[in-house]
């Protein structure tokens, strides 16, 4: 389905999508604000099933534009999106930088937002909820408030919520940016677990060149003024990952290649 | 227990204060702080009237105004649920009428450009200059002090109202339109729940409001209006130099605001002390 041209009703694209092209294709992608900023400018970026692709770059080249672009949540200047079937519906979840959760909700209310919006009743809800919930380790916690969870907790209540749906694309706009380091790295390593287990396709934005070499598959670069893409690298390391991988010396030269083609980036 | 409305700098002296003290002392020392300081006001005031020898038709002591309000509250108390009935039900048009105004406005921009200049008039104008109108148009005594009591209240509802329906978090309204949510889920959802503490701090002040508009009326109305209100009995005592029951009928309006205060807060923290934070307790 074309995200750019067609309404979300329009039925008569779908069918004619490969399911064995990439999942995702920006083709071309300008996306200039009201205010004549030009975010992105001519991105060009094909992202294929099971893929684990980090968006890294300098704050203001365009890595949350291109999110919510993905995701539907805003319409391309020019140029035209390929999103996953039935992308404005649950096919997508979205993990926002801050946890935004409902206040007045619990965790299970929460968690059981993206399914009650389809029209799924709080019983048909409990069996995907508690298993979402469970997928972050936090079964017991579902008559919680958010206010009675810590930061990495809430976070990882935003995650379930993401999953509920059993979305096959996950975009998470550099979520957990505002942790400690203790917390992000146990929770890039649920990540990973959960996206080894259930083969996803996930687009994870961050800042962070040591994060994204931990976690992806393929690194793209971008760079701000105007957003476009400078590099595309794939991150052939091995699996699992895990603490000793963060200490060997091939995630060291990675580190060291992708932070390099970052400098190149901002310096260009 | 603080409001939206009210000024952030409430909470800087909470978040100063000495870690170590117990939760009950608060609650002890919201009760006991202003008792200490009614007990020396009308001890003092007794004093002063007694050595000075004041009569009582100038001012009177509050020995006096105690057995006053006892010995007239059958002519007090009956009047007084008048007053709250006014109150009440103005408050009750103004909840109704500042809600559904409210939610008109959020559905369609042209009903707010169009009509919320209008409920800004109504606010600016005085009610003291209105009330009299009013009680030349509309007959009925009862529906006029009803009237002039809403015009005061409707507005801090509507405002408040208007105010959190438009207050929803960025984020969250995208995630809704994620996952295609309609207008009514949105609404059901998302901004009626935001809104519900800015609607309780109007609420709290529209309550007040409503009091006081009902006072006001029943002054203007004097005799011509529901004739038996508390504010009509403080205007007739004064009338017959009954300086005693005036003070009496004014001490029994003052604690029936605070009493409407402390209602609409403790409903306010009822609805919203498991997440909001104007109502959480802060750990010491
Ligand atoms: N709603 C908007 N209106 C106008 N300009 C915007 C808007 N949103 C983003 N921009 C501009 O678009 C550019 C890209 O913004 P974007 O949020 O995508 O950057 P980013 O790469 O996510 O940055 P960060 O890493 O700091 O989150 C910035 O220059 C920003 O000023
Ligand atoms: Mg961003």
């Amino acid at each position: 389905m074309s995200l750019a041209v067609a309404p979300r009703a329009d039925t008569d694209q779908r069918g004619r999508a490969e399911p064995s092209g990439p999942l995702v294709r920006l083709e071309g992608v300008t996306k200039i604000f009201a205010n004549g900023t030009v975010a992105l400018a001519g991105l060009d970026l094909a992202i294929g099933r099971h893929e684990f692709v980090s968006l890294l770059g300098p704050s203001g080249c365009g890595k949350s534009t291109a999110l919510r672009l993905i995701a539907g949540l805003a319409r391309p200047t020019s140029g035209r999106i390929r999103g996953p079937e039935g992308a404005a519906r649950g096919a997508a979840g979205f993990v926002f930088q801050e946890p935004t959760l409902m206040p007045w909700a619990t965790v299970f209310d929460n968690v059981w937002l993206p399914l009650r919006l389809q029209g799924i009743g709080r019983r048909q809800a409990e069996g995907p909820v508690a298993e979402a919930l469970a997928m972050v380790g936090l079964a017991e916690f579902a008559r919680a408030y958010p206010r009675e969870l810590s930061g990495g907790m809430k976070m990882r209540v935003s995650i379930a919520r993401a999953l509920v749906t059993r979305p096959s694309l996950l975009l998470m706009d550099e979520p957990f940016a505002a942790l400690d380091e203790i917390t992000r790295l146990k929770l890039n390593d649920e990540l990973l677990a959960l996206w080894r287990a259930q083969s996803w396709t996930v687009v994870f934005v961050t800042h962070s060149v040591y994060e994204s070499v931990y976690l992806s598959t393929r690194i793209v670069v971008m760079a701000p003024r105007p957003g476009r893409v400078v590099a595309d690298l794939p991150i052939e390391a091995p699996w699992p990952r895990d603490e000793a991988f963060r200490t060997s010396p091939a995630y060291n030269a990675l580190c060291r290649r992708v932070s390099a083609e970052l400098h190149r980036a901002m310096g260009s | 227990m603080a409001s939206a409305l009210e000024p952030a700098t409430t909470s800087l002296p909470a978040a100063a204060a000495p870690a170590e003290r117990a939760p009950g002392d608060d609650r002890l020392a919201r009760i006991l702080a202003p008792a200490l300081i009614a007990v020396l006001v009308v001890a003092g005031w007794e004093a002063i009237v007694r050595l000075n020898e004041i009569p009582h038709y100038i001012l009177p002591g509050p020995s006096l105004v105690a057995r006053e309000l006892v010995e007239s509250w059958p002519i007090l108390w009956p009047s007084l649920l008048i007053t709250v009935k006014i109150a009440g039900l103005a408050l009750l048009a103004a909840v109704v009428g500042g809600v559904g105004l409210a939610l008109l406005c959020s559905i369609s921009k042209w009903i707010e450009l169009s009509l919320f200049p209008y409920a800004v008039v109504l606010q600016v104008t005085p009610v003291v200059s209105i009330a009299p109108l009013i009680l030349i148009y509309v007959d009925e005594p009862l529906t006029a002090v009803v009237l002039c009591a809403w015009i005061v209240a409707f507005f801090p509802i509507l405002s408040n109202t208007m105010l959190g329906l438009a207050s929803a978090d960025h984020n969250l309204r995208d995630l809704f339109e994620l996952y295609g949510a309609s207008r009514w889920q949105q609404l059901l959802l998302l901004r009626l729940p935001t809104a519900l503490p800015y609607f309780l701090g109007g609420l709290r002040i529209a309550g007040g409001l409503a009091l006081i508009g009902a006072v006001v009326a029943e002054y203007v109305a004097g005799t011509a209006g529901t004739g038996t209100g508390l504010a009509f009995r403080v205007l007739e005592a004064q009338y017959r130099l009954n300086i005693p029951r005036m003070f009496a009928g004014l001490l029994l309006l003052a604690l029936t605001g605070v009493a409407i205060y402390l209602l609409f807060g403790a409903l306010s923290h009822l609805l919203l002390h498991r997440w909001h934070e104007s109502a959480l307790r802060r750990e010491p």
